[in-house]
């Protein structure tokens, strides 16, 4: 199949590819790009595992097409931490203990940025209702809301100093 | 899951005292501890040691896995729930630009006439082989039935689409009494039942039909005041892992077979890949890859031998994902359960006899987990009259497999009902009824064994002091219930090997696939041992080659046997630092003592990371291995108290507030105990609520994605909180009794329990879904 150039952006770097018009956004980040941290889980918008930021949202990457990324800004799991260190929210998520076998936790990780970067004091009702769109099926949820809990009070002090 | 969203909102933290903000983060219930003594490191929570990995997306699971040359693959899946394979052509597919090979069941070793061990038990080659790839007939929609490798996984599909199979569709039994029944098609023309562990020559459904016994059940009910009989089915349901199988293969031109895989056992799957392709075990490599989930599911073997022949004829690698279909279609399932349960007791409180009668669901095999579900109903209870039958029924769906506890759930869900309803009659608190009978060290299980220390009473104690027990609960279609689950744990193999730095940090090589923090609560129990940090242990999960034969992940057992094999290769490690410690301190070897990582001789002495340092010194590096086979195997009883919310209108049940209370001998991580316990329940609650594979009229499922084989969001559960009992288990150096599987028995019996109480109605079926719960309120069952 005729494959399509598409020009983005992924984790504030410029990047070219070549993508056949039928693979998805997670193909190419994963196959084409080797950013296999975001994960498949169901390919069709039902796990949140694929979950990624596209230009300030956060979308199932299975549902896009990587022709879409034309133009794009797109952040993968692999662009949460800073440096060589640990993002607040993958802090708290390890201290917390919000994850046992690790699948859905890069999809987790990216919608908390995206949570916390528009509601930086969420109730615990607000952190169930976005994280809705992401199944984890080891932990039942409590330490994944209470992580998210635990990093948004830490973001808000950073903030605030 | 975006259509679920909006029925759920606003009811999920309201009431139960989980309102928002209420709750500081992390805040933790006390645990209860009865027999167990501090540790400096087991007992604590340390970070785990692939964390970063994990929260960085760069742990590489089994899909991530790339190799120059690789080719991708698809497997073609039978659309018909029972039908005989008259002919397969895979000209056109070959054909196809891009296609390298196609493989079938021909190309394949014919199956001998042999038993092989799967992980969690033993059954017939035959049964593996035909699972892997279909061979005469499918067996249930979703059967694989032939594999192709392609440049890429789309061409892999288009091929797979140009394979011509021609079938003859054949009559199919979905459920366990269809297929009992006298003129059900047969799935298996040389299957004969086994009855009372004789082979009959019965050509049957019915793979095997065997009885318990202790005392005279009919003597113990003439002597009951009160007599429950009820009951009960349950809708197969699937473990829902996240991450689909998958598997990797090279057939090297050596010969030599690597596989990459996501599996709970890496040497089951080098066992029984060899078995199934006839060649030594010795030739084949595992890499167990991280893997997301298994709850039992990821146990048996599915893609690796189809992937390693398309290897073999292809000379490159190949790799095989299953989608999400695939995955719900092909693999698993839990049995759908038909299980009757009469409990006879005296006005004074004490049950006098326990029967049930046990059918299960299979699947396309025989092997459905009914055993322990027999091993496991009345576990909970001192009778001295029980009897229990059980029946393997193999049906027209997916060849079960182990889901946490397998067996235990559906049990649980008819006992422990029945149980609440006599506690009710005889106007008895429910857990002050179940204390009364409970099961203590000498009672002996309905199979046989005699238990020894169990915290069965002490679970049901701390539900009772629990202050869930006494919060008051107002308002109209609200209820509270209670329920007791049981999962005995095994033991089988592990082996694991120390090598200490010089920095004075220490390598463990161990086997056990790590799919929830396991690596850590390993190298503390070593840790605990040698006297250092669980952060300066480094554990690694290695392949086949590298460490000695391991076990599943499975049956509760990592922490606690693998943790045992740290443990003793950890003494060793200790006895040879001795003897280093003595060269330094200028002592006699048996004078050394040790204490905390210090050794001492004669007021002198020198710490470990000393010791480990001067290595080269005295006598090379510091090395130990071991093995463990253990025996002393301690059982799991989780208990929970539920509160519900019943919506008349529309039936739904909302969880208002959860409780899980389990005794898990020693919590050597309590985090990742809690957090096990948490899970559990939550399955449990999917199970109870929503879960259930739709059969259509084809025989195939009809919910066959995450959007509508509906499992828990983080919007439908409340905080779950946990109450660790540790009663410690005698058998094991640091107590450990395993904490994987038990919390997953009694959630939907507690929740129906629940229902119950809050609206007066017996829901006798799972899932108790909207439309069950509603039709049971409108016309009174």
């Amino acid at each position: 199949m005729k494959k399509t150039q598409v020009q983005t952006t992924i984790n504030s770097r410029p990047v070219e590819f070549l993508c056949e018009p039928r693979q998805s956004l997670l193909e190419v980040l994963r196959d084409n790009r080797g950013l296999t941290g975001t994960k498949e889980g169901c390919n069709d918008g039902n796990c949140g595992a694929c979950t990624v930021e596209m230009d300030g949202r956060i979308v199932p990457s299975c549902l896009v097409l990587g022709v879409e990324a034309e133009g794009a800004q797109i952040v993968t799991i692999e662009g949460i931490a800073v440096g060589s260190g640990l993002h607040e929210i993958q802090k708290a998520f390890l201290e917390g203990a919000a994850l046992q076998c690790g699948v859905c936790t890069p999809g987790f990780i990216v919608a908390t940025k995206a949570l916390l970067q528009q509601n930086p004091n969420p109730t615990e009702h607000e952190i169930r209702f976005w994280l809705a769109n992401n199944l984890c099926r080891c932990t039942g949820y409590d330490k994944i809301v209470r992580s998210v809990q635990a990093a948004a009070c830490r973001l808000r002090e950073e903030v605030s100093v | 899951m975006s259509t679920t969203i909006d029925s759920m909102q606003t009811k999920t933290s309201r009431n139960g005292g989980f309102a928002n903000g209420v709750r500081p983060p992390a805040a933790y219930e006390p645990n209860i501890v009865l027999a167990t003594r501090a540790y400096d490191v087991v007992g604590t929570r340390p970070v785990r040691h692939d964390g970063a990995d994990k929260v960085t997306g760069r742990a590489l699971y089994g899909a991530d896995k790339q190799i120059a040359g690789l080719l991708h693959g698809f497997v073609l899946r039978s659309p018909y729930a029972h039908a005989k394979i008259v002919s397969i052509d895979t000209s056109k597919a070959e054909e196809l630009d891009g296609v390298f090979a196609v493989v079938t069941a021909a190309d394949l070793p014919p199956a001998r006439d042999k038993i092989v061990d799967v992980g969690e038990g033993d059954t017939r080659l035959a049964y593996v082989h035909g699972n892997v790839l279909a061979s005469g007939k499918t067996l249930y929609k979703g059967h694989a039935v032939a594999a192709v490798a392609a440049s890429s996984v789309h061409v892999a599909e288009q091929a797979a689409k140009l394979i011509d199979v021609e079938y003859e569709p054949l009559g199919s039994s979905m459920t366990a009494p269809q297929a009992m029944s006298a003129d059900a098609p047969l799935l298996h023309d040389d299957l004969k039942t086994v009855e009372y562990g004789r082979q009959t020559d019965k050509a049957s459904n019915v793979a095997q039909h065997f009885q318990w016994k202790i005392g005279n059940s009919d003597e113990g009910f003439a002597k009951a005041d009160v007599v429950v009989e009820r009951a009960f089915d349950t809708a197969t349901v699937h473990q829902g892992y996240i991450e689909p199988h998958n598997a990797t293969a090279l057939w090297n031109n050596d010969g030599r077979v690597h596989i990459w895989t996501s599996t709970q056992g890496a040497f089951v799957v080098r066992d029984v890949t060899a078995t199934i392709l006839e060649i030594p075990v010795s030739q084949i490599k595992v890499t167990p890859m991280e893997i997301g989930g298994g709850f039992g599911g990821k146990i048996p073997v599915y893609l690796e031998p189809a992937a390693a022949l398309l290897s073999k004829k292809t000379g490159r690698p190949v790799k095989l994902v299953m989608s999400r279909a695939d995955v719900l279609e092909g693999t698993g399932p839990t049995p759908g359960s038909h299980v009757s349960v009469k409990i006879g007791a005296a006005k004074d409180g004490k049950i006098t006899a326990m029967e049930s009668v046990l059918a299960y669901e299979a699947g396309a095999y025989p092997g459905s987990f009914v055993a322990p579900g027999g091993m496991c109903i009345f576990a909970a209870y001192a009778c001295e009259n029980i009897s229990v039958d059980c029946y393997d029924v193999v049906v027209n769906k997916p060849s079960s497999a182990a889901y946490r506890a397998p067996g235990a759930t559906q049990a649980a869900f008819a006992a422990e009902q029945v149980i609440d309803e006599i506690a009710g009659k005889l106007g008895i608190d429910p857990i002050e009824f179940r204390m009364q009978n409970a099961a203590k060290e000498g009672v002996r299980r309905v199979d046989g064994p005699k238990f020894r220390r169990i915290g069965c009473f002490e679970v049901l104690e701390a539900m009772k002091n629990h202050p869930h027990y006494s919060a008051p609960l107002e308002g109209p279609n609200r209820g509270r219930g209670v329920a007791m689950g049981f999962w005995f744990n095994v033991g089988l193999e592990s082996s694991c090997t120390l090598n200490v730095n010089s920095d004075g940090t220490v390598n463990l090589i161990e086997g056990s696939t790590d799919i929830g923090g396991t690596r850590t609560s390993i190298a503390m129990q070593a840790a605990e041992v040698l006297g250092i940090s669980a952060e300066d242990i480094n554990p690694q999960v290695v392949d086949t080659d590298s460490v000695g034969y391991t076990s599943v992940t499975g049956g509760s057992r990592t922490t606690f046997a693998t943790g045992w094999a740290a443990h003793d290769a950890a003494q060793k490690i200790v006895g040879e630092m001795k003897c280093r410690a003595a060269q330094l301190l200028e002592a006699d070897a048996a004078a050394v003592t040790h204490e905390k990582g210090v050794y001492s001789a004669g007021g002198k002495s020198v710490a470990f990371r000393e010791i480990a340092a001067k290595s080269s010194r005295t006598g090379g590096p510091i090395s130990a291995s071991a093995t463990v086979k253990p025996r002393g195997v301690g059982g799991s009883y989780a208990g929970n108290i539920v509160d519900v919310e019943v919506d008349p209108e529309t039936g739904k049940v909302d969880i208002l507030r959860f409780t899980a209370v389990q005794d898990v001998g020693k919590a050597v991580h309590p985090s990742y105990v809690e957090g096990q316990m948490q899970g559990g329940s939550a399955q449990g609650i999917g199970w109870a609520l929503n879960e259930e594979y739709f059969m259509g009229a084809d025989g195939g499922m009809q919910n066959n994605t995450l959007l509508d084989y509906r499992m828990p969001t983080s919007l439908d559960l409340p905080m779950i909180d946990t109450c660790i009992v540790e009663v410690a288990n005698p058998g094991h150096p640091y107590g450990v009794r395993g904490v994987g599987e038990a919390n997953i028995v009694p959630p939907p019996a507690a929740i129906a329990n629940a229902i119950q109480n809050a609206v007066g109605r017996r829901l006798q079926r799972l899932p108790m879904n909207p439309p069950a719960v509603w039709h049971a309120i409108a016309n009174g069952n």
